[in-house]
């Protein structure tokens, strides 16, 4: 029983900043901006988190600053996705790029430290919250599993609720489904589909920071190279298995953290008849796994219309 | 004189080098409905665009219920009661109708609120004007009809008193037209004002109480509808006198050309789209095919023309069995090659590259003639030279081979499709609505081509929703309902009446 409740628990952990990303890329997709660049997004966050968080000793300050540089790339995507028409597939990938790469030139310059950042103390860092009953909790697998962790996964929590609010019940979420799924028809009822999809890009970047803060305040303590690790894809992944809708965006996410979780159990362990599987072998799985259920498992994935079509008025 | 809704004075707008609008002045009473005609390209849009905020117009002015104003983007025009049913409704297909409705005017942060007055709006709305939407349907499931009346509640809900409807009855059948018009005579006794613009002309002279005639960017006329007639109206409109009936020599039916047995097609879902279709098509003469669309023509169409497999059934063309026709090459073109022609009924989809140079299309499906290749390339002055003589015999406007066929006017897109086809000298053309979105000039032009080549000893299917071209072209009339042929007939029996009580499935 321990075992499951210690997945459960890492579970939740690697959950967390798939369903932060894939509830931005969400506002994106659903505004018609095709989101290629969430790992961007995240990484650039991760990496000002860590900076800020280090250098000002306080996760907070380095959430803020995650977030920030998020809407940053996030904004960059928009001026060229939304303000020049551009493509959006190439800005999402060159904006990746242009993140994967400057993240540890900046980070060698400024830390000497192999492209890494100073591990961060404590002080720096999302801790787990420690409740009242802190010792029943660490003495119960259950408990722990469920209420053993930091804040920011709370406010995951927080914030899967809002969104799916925002998108269906909200005077917001009807325009940005509308700017996603007939932009014209949204202009001709007098509503500025750029400025929507601007304020989805913002929003993307702003979830997207808090992911990739949560990388380095909640888990590693310091921004490694590429640390993101296709998790933006991941969530993209997750986003288009749960056909743009939260709720099942979030399961998909949780079903990536699932497999994420048994993988990293099964690593050096022996399986009866086979003997011991080389590590990388596993740690593919989640990824066999993305492929496999969106190419086979899943029915058609129907797209918001608009999506990846610059809008240019036209009559 | 009756108090005025509209008022324009002067009205000029230019797109660069062209001069779109040149000098609009017109007056609409409130209460009444205003019919615009014109060919395509004549302006009509572009002034329809002005009136609703889209482009602003470069000098002149307007009035709304006699104050100047001045319209800046679609927001002011619904602001100041001015509402636009666009030809390509501007829907969202994934949302309810309500949805459809409330977007745009949303009240609050929350979208219940909304809703909830909508709702009760809607039903305030469908009431007066028996509009009958249900609005909690998706919109991407209504039919044309019903997606049509949900962008007038659009309208009505947002406060309009002018309603400009842009080309409505193009994508709507004979039925739902009538129905649409009887809303409008409601919505016109409720004192709202109405402008219709359109370029049929039987549509005007139904309906309207005054028509503007535009032409060329200009206003050629100004009149009551009681005082004019349908010649009347197509002269001013195309700038000449225009001869709307067809001159028809009795056909002189040769051999069997085309003799279709028991045709028939099931789609995946065993839905029967032909059911035991037999006819036949002689040298010399017209064969129409009428029907509501959606009732097997295009199939028929499809089939005949080598782009879909029957289920069963044989295709007898010249002596030859096309169904089972052994060849390496994809049908149409094999069919093609034996001398089948076809003009296609979507026009863009499949008559067409829209992105394309005309010289291009000029020699689209007959691009592996000899006369056409140089080596391993094409002969790119030999088919310069093709697309030149098509544009000068179809009367290709503007004259240009190079410019994209998507910038041409549906009736020169089309003509470049006919002379395409015509020119590959066939001895069987199938032609699918050859005058869908075509300004009369140019159907006047396409009708006359046609019946030169029926003269020529060529068979011709002619597959149309129009009844009136049916009836003007057509030697026998073969009438198609739920996949069957319901009658056939020889046109000198023919009236609208029977076709249509065939078309039904009535007799």
């Amino acid at each position: 029983m321990d075992s499951f409740f210690s997945v459960l628990d890492a579970t939740i952990r690697v959950a967390t900043p798939l369903v932060l990303a894939a509830l931005a890329g969400l506002f994106s997709e659903r505004s018609g901006i095709v989101d290629l660049a969430l790992e961007g997004k995240m990484l650039a966050a991760a990496f000002a988190a860590a900076c800020v968080a280090y250098m000002m000793q306080s996760p907070w300050a380095g959430l803020a600053a995650g977030m920030a540089a998020g809407v940053m790339v996030a904004l960059l995507h928009g001026i060229v996705s939304i303000g020049y028409n551009g493509n959006q597939l190439i800005s999402g990938v060159a904006l990746n790029m242009m993140v994967s790469g400057l993240t540890p030139v900046l980070a060698l310059a400024w830390f000497q430290q192999g492209g890494r950042t100073p591990t961060l103390d404590d002080a720096a860092r999302f801790r787990s919250i420690e409740l009242p009953f802190a010792d029943t909790i660490a003495a119960s697998a259950p408990l722990k599993a469920l209420f053993g962790h930091n804040i920011l996964v709370y406010l995951a929590v927080l914030v899967i609720v809002v969104v799916s609010w925002v998108v269906y019940k909200s005077r917001f979420g009807l325009r940005l489904r509308a700017a996603g799924e007939n932009p014209h028809a949204a202009d001709a009822a007098g509503i500025n589909v750029k400025l929507v999809r601007y304020l989805a890009q913002v929003i993307s970047g702003a979830l997207c920071g808090v992911a990739g803060a949560y990388l380095v305040l909640a888990q590693t303590g310091a921004f490694i190279q590429d640390m993101t690790a296709g998790k933006g894809y991941l969530a993209l992944a997750a986003l288009i298995f749960g056909k743009w809708r939260p709720w099942a965006a979030v399961s998909g996410c949780l079903l990536f953290a699932f497999t994420d979780a048994i993988q990293i159990r099964l690593q050096g362990s022996e399986l009866p008849l086979i003997g011991s599987i080389p590590d990388a072998f596993i740690q593919a799985i989640p990824y066999v796994l993305t492929v496999v259920l969106l190419a086979g498992f899943m029915g058609r994935a129907v797209a918001p219309k608009a999506i990846g079509v610059p809008f240019v008025k036209s009559r | 004189m009756a108090e005025l809704a509209i008022e324009l004075t002067g009205v000029n707008k230019y797109f660069g080098e062209v001069h779109a609008n040149k000098n609009i002045s017109f007056a609409v009473a409130k209460g009444s409905i205003h019919g615009i005609i014109g060919e395509n390209g004549a302006g009509k849009s572009t002034l329809m665009s002005i009136l609703y905020g889209y482009y602003q117009a470069d000098s002149g002015s307007i009035r709304l219920n006699g104050q100047e104003v001045r319209i800046r983007n679609s927001h002011d025009a619904i602001a100041r009661g001015i509402g636009m049913v666009h030809q390509h409704f501007m829907l969202v297909d994934t949302f309810t109708v309500l949805e459809n409705i409330v977007l745009g005017a949303e009240q609050g942060v929350a979208l219940k609120q909304s809703l909830l007055a909508a709702r009760d709006h809607l039903a305030t709305l469908n009431r007066d004007y028996g509009l009958q939407v249900d609005p909690d349907a998706i919109v991407g499931e209504l039919g044309v009809g019903e997606q049509q009346r949900v962008e007038i509640l659009k309208a009505l809900y947002r406060g309009a008193d002018v309603l400009i409807l842009d080309e409505p009855t193009a994508v709507l059948t004979p039925q739902e037209a009538d129905d649409l018009f009887r809303i409008l005579r409601l919505l016109k006794a409720q004192g709202k004002t109405v402008l219709l613009i359109t370029h049929k002309l039987r549509e005007v002279l139904d309906i309207t109480d005054a028509v503007t005639v535009m032409r060329a960017g200009e206003i050629v006329g100004n009149v009551v509808t009681a005082d004019v007639g349908k010649e009347d109206l197509a002269d001013l409109m195309v700038g000449r006198k225009v001869n709307l009936q067809l001159d028809k020599t009795p056909a002189k039916p040769g051999k069997t050309v085309l003799q279709v047995s028991s045709l028939s097609l099931t789609d995946a879902r065993g839905v029967k789209l032909l059911d035991d279709v037999s006819f036949e098509l002689r040298a010399g003469e017209i064969v129409g095919i009428a029907g509501v669309s959606g009732n097997g023509q295009s199939e028929l169409l499809e089939i005949l023309s080598g782009m879909r497999e029957a289920s069963a059934g044989s295709v007898c063309y010249n002596g030859t069995e096309l169904t089972t026709l052994p060849t390496r090459e994809p049908k149409a073109a094999a069919y093609r090659r034996l001398g089948i022609a076809h003009v296609p009924e979507d026009r863009s989809r499949e008559g067409l590259v829209k992105d394309f140079s005309t010289f291009e299309n000029a020699i689209l499906g007959y691009h592996d003639q000899p006369a056409i290749q140089h080596g391993l390339l094409f002969n790119r002055k030999a088919i310069i030279e093709r697309c030149r003589r098509f544009i000068s015999e179809f009367d290709v406007r503007p004259a240009n081979a190079f410019r994209r066929s998507g910038l041409f006017s549906g009736g020169n897109q089309q003509k470049v499709i006919l002379a395409r086809e015509i020119d590959s000298d066939p001895q069987l053309m199938l032609i699918g609505q050859p005058t869908r979105g075509v300004d009369i000039g140019a159907i006047e032009f396409i009708h006359k081509r046609l019946m030169a080549l029926r003269n020529a000893g060529k068979a011709l299917l002619l597959v149309s929703v129009e009844l009136d071209e049916i009836l003007a072209l057509s030697d026998r009339i073969i009438v198609m309902n739920a996949g069957r042929v319901s009658g056939e007939l020889p046109v000198a029996q023919a009236t609208a009446t029977e076709l249509g009580l065939l078309m039904g499935g009535h007799k």
